[in-house]
């Protein structure tokens, strides 16, 4: 089934759509690549405003964190990033997740 | 550096099939092209060859899956978005309201058809995406009805169902299942011949519709035919009703007959297996085997 693509950009679009309306910036991480078993399938996406406002998700909540962190710096300087994160089993296991594996994530800026 | 959003959203929200390129390699990271099935595009990926690469690939038969893709050497995230499943209920009867209840759950839009007001009511259809009071086949001839379109045409009454049929059988829509014995529907083909309809398209009717579970009870008609829903989407063969008459009640036998084992496994969550419960009460399983 193809339409959890769709359903991933109709997910954030409410909230997306409210910023924008606003006046506010917005970046978009979106999961492209994944190893293993992953908790988010390809195309999951996870917006983040200048504001600090946040909707959707890219992971079961292990790397919103760092992915937030970084979409900052694309907010600022408008410059997409190819941002790869592997989530160890050691680590999947401390934080409650059974994942393990890779996630590769793209962050953009949306146009203004 | 292009997000192309703003086409993107006003695409998806129309219900548009396009494909969305993006340069995942340094040299050009978030260039992105987008391309819409009919062959129109948007944006660049910066390289004319890649643009010729994904266009081609974009308006094949076989679109990509959404993922990395290396197109010329270079790696290119592919996003295949395909519309939203839609779901045309044409006759606002008493299983149409738990028919919109299990297909919203199974991520379908729906939409409620009926000319007659009295039961094309909000109170009875609080739930739906959408409640249309108007004659279906004038309703479907004027809505955009694309390739992940499933219509469901439940009235009894042929003055309502036969022209509506007409639209969608014509239209190429995913799926049509129309309710009714197979008596009823020997004269609903005959009706559809009268009309003019190729032998072709009115086999693409799904009749008696919904996979066989053996319940009767409303509820239990419109889980069957939301299981058949399901079926179609995902390109099981249960949903596919090329087969003769005689050949399904063979697969019918060897699925009661394979049933204890069929019913141990627990495949999936929700809605399919509440299927399966319904099946197993009823003494019967569906499709045969999967």
């Amino acid at each position: 089934m193809l339409a959890g693509t769709i359903a991933a950009v109709l997910d954030i679009l409410p909230d997306v759509d409210r910023w924008r309306a606003d006046g506010r910036k917005v970046a978009v991480a979106t999961v492209i690549r994944t190893v293993g078993s992953s908790p988010r399938p390809l195309g999951s996406k996870m917006a983040v405003s200048d504001a600090g406002g946040i909707s959707g998700s890219v992971s079961g909540g292990c790397i919103e964190g760092a992915v937030i962190q970084e979409a900052r710096s694309v907010l600022e300087d408008g410059l997409p990033k190819r941002l790869l994160y592997g989530i160890s089993d050691e680590q999947a296991w401390s934080v409650g997740l059974t994942c393990g594996g890779e996630v590769e994530v793209l962050v953009e800026r949306l146009d203004a | 550096m292009s997000s192309r959003f703003e086409s993107l959203r006003r695409s998806l929200l129309a219900g548009e099939r396009l494909v969305a390129f993006t340069r995942a390699d340094d040299d050009a990271l978030g260039a992105r092209l987008l391309v819409w099935h009919d062959g129109r595009s948007e944006g660049t990926l910066r390289s004319p060859d890649l643009d010729r690469a994904a266009t081609t690939l974009a308006t094949g038969q076989d679109l990509p899956a959404t993922g990395l893709l290396e197109i010329d050497g270079t790696e290119v995230f592919v996003e295949n978005f395909e519309p939203l499943p839609q779901l045309f209920i044409v006759g606002a009867v008493h299983v149409a309201i738990h028919l919109v209840h299990f297909a919203r759950q199974l991520g379908f839009r729906t939409v409620v058809v009926d000319a007659r007001s009295a039961f094309a009511t909000a109170e009875r259809f609080p739930h739906t995406d959408e409640l249309v009071v108007e004659w279906p086949a004038e309703y479907l001839a004027r809505t955009r009805l694309h390739d992940n379109t499933f219509c469901v045409f439940l009235t009894h009454d042929e003055k309502l169902d036969n022209p509506a049929l007409e639209v969608a059988l014509e239209a190429g829509v995913r799926y049509v299942g129309a309710l009714g014995s197979s008596r009823t529907h020997a004269k609903r083909v005959a009706a559809l011949r009268e009309a003019g309809l190729t032998p072709e398209l009115i086999d693409r009717i799904h009749a008696p519709i919904g996979l066989d579970l053996g319940g009767r009870k409303p509820e239990e008609i419109a889980l069957a035919i939301a299981a058949e829903l399901v079926a179609v989407r995902s390109g099981s063969e249960a949903g596919d009703r090329g087969r003769s008459a005689g050949l399904a009640s063979a697969a019918e036998l060897v699925a009661v007959r394979s049933g204890s084992e069929a019913g141990d496994r627990g495949r999936r969550a929700g809605p399919a297996s509440a299927a399966e419960l319904v099946a197993v009460r009823s003494g019967r399983l569906p499709g045969g085997e999967r």
